[in-house]
């Protein structure tokens, strides 16, 4: 009877513990650079603090003709990524992918999307909104953007740690990742997912909504 | 009896099993040619031919298909820069070129004349080097 009572306990104790620990609490990783400062407290002690990469500020011209700067994206998560209007490789199915992103999302209004174009002369406003509409994109959420060489290759690289370049021995000139980049509302990369990749284009659906949760709190 | 039934049996298996030395190719062409067609064709046209939104045209438009036959090899081949009316929706894109041997192309013909909900059968190479005769 006494061995009875030991083993029911270990068993509703192993229940317990069993399922207590299915519950999901995850937090996304901050990738890029960190460094530590020291910071001075108000009564005189000092601590060490981190300092994450952040995307610096950015100042594009969109589909629209219109400047896309950093405060565009405030209080808002969004995904990032690099391709070229023209492209034959990898840019459709990247672009497939993240179309059924948008289209999960678009209702909520703290995601946002940003295409950058690396190529800088063919990849107009007017040749960009050509092909955000046939992409059947509409509105704001979802931005094309357009900068001079070096300051998109220079965010791209720095900042997105996206590798883009011009390439002539490629057939479309240009050669780049296809990575989508999650960014957080401090500006964190939080995530880089192969964007040819349908089951991590699931991952990065998944974890918007982790990233939504955990800035909430 | 039983002896008689089974041979009857067996000669009605024998004849269904039995498919022709055309259809076996046409197999063959439909495998080899759903590996090129996933490599070189699958990121615009998609896994089910359904296109791009907007941007490039799906192949699932079967009178399209049928119509424009003797230029699918041309279109491969080199490329499409003209409008093109797919399902009764315009599309002005422009699509690349792909240097392929002919029997390549024959080969992603088949599989994109069969699949999709297609049922256009057998295209040979023979017909592939007469259609790229005639290129537009």
């Amino acid at each position: 009877m006494k061995y009875h009572y030991t083993f029911t306990c270990t068993f509703l104790l192993a229940t317990i513990l069993f399922l207590s620990s299915c519950k999901e609490n995850r937090t996304l990783p901050i990738y890029g650079l960190r460094e530590t400062k020291d910071v001075k407290n108000s009564d005189g002690t000092t601590t060490v603090d981190t300092v994450y990469q952040t995307i610096p500020n950015f100042s594009f011209l969109n589909q629209d003709s219109l400047a896309v700067t950093n405060d565009h994206f405030k209080g808002k998560v969004y995904v990032a990524d690099f391709f070229f209007t023209s492209c034959t490789s990898i840019c459709p199915v990247m672009h497939r992918n993240l179309k059924t992103v948008y289209d999960k999302f678009k209702d909520n209004n703290e995601v946002m999307f940003l295409s950058h174009s690396i190529d800088f002369k063919y990849d107009t406003p007017s040749v960009l909104k050509k092909y955000a509409e046939k992409l059947g994109v509409d509105g704001p959420k979802w931005q094309f953007v357009n900068g001079t060489k070096d300051s998109i290759y220079t965010i791209a690289e720095k900042s997105y740690l996206v590798a883009v370049g011009q390439d002539s021995t490629n057939r479309d000139g240009f050669v780049h990742q296809g990575y989508l980049v999650l960014v957080d509302k401090d500006r964190r990369i939080r995530g880089a997912y192969d964007g040819t990749d349908a089951a991590q284009v699931a991952q990065l659906e998944k974890d918007i909504p982790v990233l939504l949760a955990e800035e909430k709190k | 009896m039983i002896l008689l039934s089974l041979f009857s049996l067996t000669l009605a298996g024998i004849f269904y099993s039995c498919q022709t030395a055309e259809k076996i190719q046409q197999d063959a062409y439909y495998v080899n040619g759903r590996d090129i067609y996933i490599a070189q064709c699958q990121n615009c046209h998609g896994e089910r031919g359904e296109g791009l939104g907007g941007l490039t045209p799906p192949l699932t438009d079967s009178v399209f298909m049928k119509t424009n036959k003797n230029q699918l090899a041309c279109i491969i081949k080199n490329g499409m820069s003209a409008t093109v009316t797919v399902h009764g929706k315009v599309y002005e894109g422009k699509m690349p070129s792909f240097n392929m041997a002919d029997i390549d192309v024959a080969q992603v013909i088949v599989y994109i004349t069969n699949a999709f909900g297609h049922q256009q059968g057998m295209y040979t190479n023979e017909q592939v080097a007469a259609d790229l005769k005639n290129c537009k």
